[in-house]
């Protein structure tokens, strides 16, 4: 059974939002983690790159696809994290613990369009 | 439709198997994880369960002239026990499947062939064999077929399944009987390391599996058998071989004969590696950790020259590579780079063996 975290928010493409204040930690959820498999790259955007709500940001790569990422929020990139480099599998040993990236949020009523841990537990079962 | 089962589905569902759908089948992608299956048929002993692929046999007394017509490889005179690799071609070259031949004796060829393929085989086969006096027998239901793998496979086979195998040379095959069973064992394999195909009854293949599992072998999903037979530079029919990608363009010419007779496809091929092909398959092998996935173009000086067949981050050595079909133009050592999402990686052609087989021969 995949981790969820209650106080995250979450995408129906399987990323979290951690908010702190007015910047937020966004990576991938453990349920992701688990789907993809054994992590061995991930494709990470620049500091200070800009993207749309829904645009793809990167990409998470297991050893047998590519999964890319979308932006569950509009944001401007403060800091990758840069130990994924050289330890993508992070992401496999935990997924919360490990965020891709931090944003400056461009707009936080878009946080209401995400789900909560309780829908998001659901949506996973479905 | 619902796919198809092989003998052993349960087994896999039980051990926690993630199963997708493969060549109208439903199986085992991986187990625990692709690297440690692959690592463990690298270092020690993995068994898979490949008995989607399909089996036909061909006896009679043309049964000889008859594969080397559909085959390019030479069956002529060939002794009772030896396996040979080739390739059934179109006409035109373009390849229908490629394959193992079994001679099981005079007169009586096995053929494995790919599982997505089987019909269509199945269809050319048959279709061919007019005016051969030949009897086609396709059995692949009533074998399955396990593949034991890496440095430890000869032991596990020996001690295990008590089949004799040590004196069985790389590339020959035998049949064993197991009490009511008859059993195939050839030593050969998809992963660059010494290693054993099984046939047998249903009940046999499931019994042996369960021993095998029970003494330490790893089970191993077809995850790890892509990024194995990849790494050796195995091809991979829909990949690397295609009705469009003929085996001189994939760089198989080895395998086909061109002082037999004659073969279907012998004209096309022989144009072909008289007079050159426009494309062919090469390897690229990436300065950084970007990994090329299948689809992805190939650039050299900013202008697309083909693209990519299969990729990875290599798992048995630290680097990114990829098979590619590009054009005839470029050579090994030339610089390229592959467009990955957004961004181009820089790589160098190099050989398609990305990593040395370890035989026992």
């Amino acid at each position: 059974m995949a981790k969820v975290i209650e106080g995250l928010y979450y995408s129906e493409s399987h990323e979290y939002v951690r908010v702190e204040g007015d910047c937020a930690y966004i990576g991938i959820t453990d349920y992701a983690q688990h789907a993809l498999g054994n992590v061995v790259y991930v494709d990470m955007p620049e500091v200070d790159d800009e993207f749309e709500i829904e645009e793809g940001f990167g990409a998470v790569e297991s050893v047998k696809a590519a999964s890319d990422l979308n932006a569950p929020v509009s944001g401007k990139v403060l800091e990758v994290n840069e130990a994924l480099e050289d330890e993508p599998e992070l992401l496999n040993k935990d997924a919360f613990a490990n965020w891709i990236i931090k944003v400056e949020l461009t707009d936080k009523s878009q946080l209401e369009k995400l789900m909560d841990s309780k829908a998001y537990e659901a949506f996973c079962a479905q | 439709m619902q796919n198809k089962r092989t003998c052993l589905y349960d087994k896999h569902v039980a051990l926690g198997a993630q199963m997708v759908p493969f060549g109208g089948f439903d199986m085992p992608i991986q187990y625990a994880g692709i690297i440690d299956e692959h690592n463990a048929v690298r270092s020690h002993c993995g068994v898979f369960d490949v008995s989607h692929m399909g089996e036909v046999v061909i006896s009679g007394r043309d049964a000889e002239k008859f594969v080397n017509h559909i085959f390019t490889n030479d069956v002529r005179g060939l002794e009772v026990g030896k396996v040979l690799y080739g390739i059934m071609c179109y006409p035109d070259g373009g390849a229908v499947d490629d394959m193992c031949i079994c001679k099981l004796d005079n007169d009586m060829f096995l053929m494995t062939i790919n599982a997505a393929n089987m019909e269509k085989d199945y269809e050319w086969i048959r279709k061919n064999s007019d005016g051969f006096d030949v009897v086609i027998q396709f059995e692949s239901e009533h074998y399955g077929l396990l593949a034991v793998q890496g440095p430890e496979a000869e032991q596990k086979v020996e001690e295990v399944l008590n089949i004799p195998c040590k004196d069985l040379p790389f590339y020959e095959v035998r049949t064993v009987s197991k009490f009511d069973d008859t059993v195939i064992i050839s030593r050969t394999g998809y992963t660059g390391e010494d290693g054993f195909e099984i046939y047998g009854t249903h009940d046999f293949i499931r019994d042996a599996w369960d021993k095998l599992i029970k003494s330490g072998v790893t089970p191993c999903g077809l995850g790890c058998r892509d990024t194995l037979r990849f790494e050796v530079g195995f091809p991979l029919y829909g990949e690397e071989l295609s009705k469009d990608i003929t085996p001189v363009m994939a760089g198989l010419s080895m395998f086909v004969k061109f002082d037999k007779d004659e073969f279907i496809g012998k004209e096309a091929l022989q144009k072909q590696k008289t007079e050159g092909v426009a494309k062919q398959l090469r390897g690229i092998e990436l300065d950084e950790n970007a990994i090329p996935r299948h689809g992805y173009k190939v650039l050299k000086d900013g202008r697309e020259v083909g693209e990519v067949t299969t990729g990875y981050r290599l798992i048995s050595v630290e680097k990114s590579c990829a098979v590619a079909l590009v054009d005839s133009s470029i050579k090994l050592g030339d610089r390229v780079e592959i467009q990955i999402r957004k961004k181009t990686f820089p790589g160098t052609v190099v050989k398609k063996k990305f990593y040395d087989k370890h035989y026992k021969k």
